[in-house]
């Protein structure tokens, strides 16, 4: 009896020392549930041969992304090791303690942050935004773009029926305006024996999908959160009378050239939309335009793409995350050897070759990348003007806010632009309030 | 043949027998309840203090290193001075009269129609409740197709018969449709579910009462107000007590379907509730909110019951 008790005892003694060292031996990353997330599950098995760390992947669909992952940092869980967090919660993750302060461990690897690109360090890596303190390591950049049918608006008749009514050629939208007279021009339009619409633009009531389609409208106008940074002053600053008319834009382009029944739409839908031949234009994240490029039905010679074009200023929806290290990780060598290895620039560019959009200046910057994709080129314009929203430890509240009032107003019709900006300060204050902000 | 008694108590070991047999036999009985007791103090009525306790206070679940300040009853004051919630419990109310409406006026039709004798009643049986056995989330999926204005099902009949083209409006989307949309899934998935125990109703009716009413010569409209609607009432009323309870705080298929939207026109106080809570992450005004919440249905449901039991006491 004897025997047998210290033989399971010293089996179970061995099976605790085999699983920490397994726990050592492993890293799990978290992201969302994406193409860039499957080149990155590629890419880490270079790091996997050079550390001998085995990699695990956690991916959680985006529309459950949120909620799945903040729950999972609030309740101080242990499943992510890494992770590619959204940019808007690297305030709450910074105060919180989420996130491990990656400064001290820059410093020691000769990791400078004057290797990546700006805007994209003050969105990923800080906060405070803009002080030099980093959370994390920019590891995705991407805005909001478009992409349009090149073969539809190449077909002579198109393009004459095109000129005849506007008086220019039917070509890329170098403004806002312009975009939605060729929206329009395409809804409900026959080709090939098919009625096709417009463009597919965001709309989702439940996540985050219509505050990231409106502001690329809102930003085009030179919206702003605040009139002084920093101060909460939103008065005439949200509510301009360019942020009127550019919500006004929006919900004209919603209802007057959107396919039937987009009307909760987001990354899926759009993509959707863009690969069932529905609609001549999408927006989207850039993560997507390396696989709609390679589509074998709506890709290739058959697309092109476009920054978000301009209207009183350029400026595109920033999206994009920076990977940190989760504080409550039981491996944190491990996780920050994966961050050393992540900075190189060579990994960069392999990074960027795999489809993963590469925010060092290594790549970049580097005379050739602009034709390394079609959409090279407009990915660094779009990198140029991004702007965020509010990334404060109360995203939440701020953006469930705009969600509402955006989609009351745009989809369900309810009220004027006005009015929903109007409102929409109003939540805001109450928000800033309660985190004793205002 | 030996006693099993006998032999169970043969096989309990000494030192435990030694102890049962002092043990009172109210003793016993404790011994067995006092785990499930153990189990509903833990997992229900604690975490109701706790919350009635954290509705008192600042408390943000994300924010544990915060200190919790005592509101009083702000949150309580907040909540019911506020319009949007009203607006969301208005919603709840619509949501829930009309789908009660329907799933009994549709559930003891189809209970009264099954009733009968005919050829392939078991079959159509199980057909009719195929719906409720379906997850919501599976159901509130394939509704949104069903929805869809280009290649829903539902567009393409209003379109047959009405010549409304079926593109031209979206059931989930703006119009005020969205509000009957959830409606008709709920009613869709949860009339088998009414018509079934009201079927259990119907079929508890003995014979011998019909027969004595057909010997008094009472028409069969006066035996359907009469011996029917009073011998099935309190099965539909059970019906509406389950359903009602259940469709306070439908989520699921509801979230599926709109996302509460467009706009605000399908989000329900518990699609509100969960964003407050688990989204925005404001704990302790969303347990003031809960307990409103607990609080209506709670009384509700208590005066709906003591009318049950009047009624099944004539």
């Amino acid at each position: 009896m004897k025997a047998r008790l210290l033989a399971a005892t010293s089996a179970a003694a061995l099976s605790v020392a085999g699983m920490a060292s397994a726990q050592e031996n492993e890293l799990t990353l978290c992201w969302a549930a994406w193409d860039p997330a499957n080149a990155l599950v590629e890419l880490s098995k270079d790091f996997e041969t050079q550390s001998g760390i085995k990699m695990n992947f956690e991916f959680v669909p985006w529309p459950n992304f949120a909620d799945r992952m903040l729950n999972e940092l609030n309740s101080g869980g242990q499943l992510c090791d890494l992770l590619i967090g959204d940019s808007q919660w690297i305030g709450g993750s910074a105060e919180n303690g989420h996130y491990v302060k990656l400064n001290d461990f820059f410093d020691a690897e000769g990791i400078s942050m004057d290797d990546f690109a700006p805007a994209t360090v003050r969105a990923y890596s800080t906060w405070p935004k803009g002080e030099p303190n980093y959370y994390a390591l920019p590891a995705m950049g991407d805005a909001n773009g478009w992409f349009y049918r090149k073969d539809w608006f190449a077909r002579p008749e198109i393009q004459a029926e095109f000129k005849e009514k506007y008086g220019r050629d039917l070509a890329e939208p170098k403004t806002q305006k312009e975009l939605l007279e060729i929206a329009q021009f395409f809804q409900g339009r026959e080709i090939d024996g098919q009625t096709v619409y417009g463009a597919s633009i965001f709309t989702e009531r439940g996540s985050e999908g219509i505050t990231m389609g409106a502001t690329g409208a809102l930003y085009a106008w030179g919206f702003k959160y605040e009139n002084t940074p920093g101060k909460y002053d939103m008065e005439g600053a949200v509510n301009s009378p360019e942020a009127v008319e550019a919500l006004e834009f929006y919900k004209e382009l919603y209802k007057t050239a959107t396919p039937p029944g987009y009307d909760n739409a987001y990354m899926e839908q759009s993509l959707d939309a863009f690969k069932s031949g529905q609609v001549a234009m999408a927006m989207n994240w850039f993560a997507f335009f390396p696989g709609l490029y390679a589509d074998p039905n709506t890709g290739g010679d058959k697309i092109d793409f476009f920054v978000n074009p301009a209207q009183n200023v350029a400026a595109s929806t920033l999206g994009g995350q920076g990977i940190s290290v989760v504080s409550y990780t039981d491996n944190m060598d491990g996780a920050l050897a994966y961050i050393k290895w992540f900075a190189q620039p060579d990994v960069q560019k392999k990074w960027w070759s795999m489809g993963g959009y590469s925010c060092h200046k290594a790549v970049l910057e580097d005379p050739d990348f602009v034709n390394t994709a079609p959409f090279a080129g407009d990915f660094l314009e779009a990198m140029g003007g991004v702007q965020d929203f509010w990334q404060e430890p109360a995203y939440a509240s701020l953006l469930l806010a705009m969600q509402e009032r955006l989609h009351n107003y745009v989809v369900a019709d309810q009220g004027t632009a006005q009015e929903a900006l109007d409102g929409l300060i109003a939540d805001w204050t109450e928000v800033f309030e309660d985190e004793g902000k205002l | 043949m030996p006693d099993p008694v006998a032999v169970i108590a043969s096989a309990t070991p000494d030192p435990i027998a030694r102890k049962v047999r002092g043990l009172s036999d109210r003793a016993i009985a404790w011994l067995f309840v006092a785990p499930t007791i153990f189990l509903l103090l833990a997992i229900n009525i604690f975490p109701l203090i706790w919350t009635v306790r954290l509705s008192f206070t600042n408390y943000r679940a994300n924010r544990p290193n915060e200190e919790v300040e005592w509101v009083g009853l702000r949150n309580y004051i907040r909540i019911l001075t506020d319009d949007g919630i009203w607006a969301n419990m208005q919603t709840t109310a619509h949501f829930l009269f009309w789908t009660l409406f329907f799933q009994v006026l549709l559930g003891f039709t189809l209970a009264w129609l099954i009733n009968r004798k005919f050829k392939g009643n078991d079959l159509l049986t199980t057909l009719i409740v195929l719906p409720m056995m379906l997850s919501p989330a599976v159901v509130g999926n394939f509704w949104t197709f069903l929805y869809q204005p280009q290649i829903g099902l539902v567009n393409y009949m209003v379109e047959l018969l009405t010549g409304t083209p079926a593109s031209s409006f979206s059931m989930l989307g703006a119009g005020g449709y969205a509000k009957w949309s959830i409606i008709i899934v709920d009613t869709w998935m949860w009339t088998p579910f009414v018509m079934l125990i009201c079927l259990a109703g119907l079929r508890s009716i003995p014979d011998y009462i019909y027969e004595a009413a057909e010997i008094d010569r009472a028409s069969k409209w006066r035996q359907f107000w009469t011996i029917t609607i009073p011998m099935v009432l309190p099965f539909l009323m059970l019906a509406v007590l389950f359903r009602g309870i259940e469709n306070f705080k439908m989520f699921d298929m509801v979230v599926l379907l709109t996302g509460g939207g467009p706009g605000n026109e399908t989000l329900l106080a518990s699609i509100d509730l969960k964003r407050e809570a688990f989204e925005k992450w404001r704990t302790g005004y969303s347990s003031a909110y809960a307990i409103i919440l607990f609080v209506t249905v709670f009384g509700l449901a208590s005066i709906y019951v003591k009318a049950l039991n009047k009624v099944k006491e004539r």
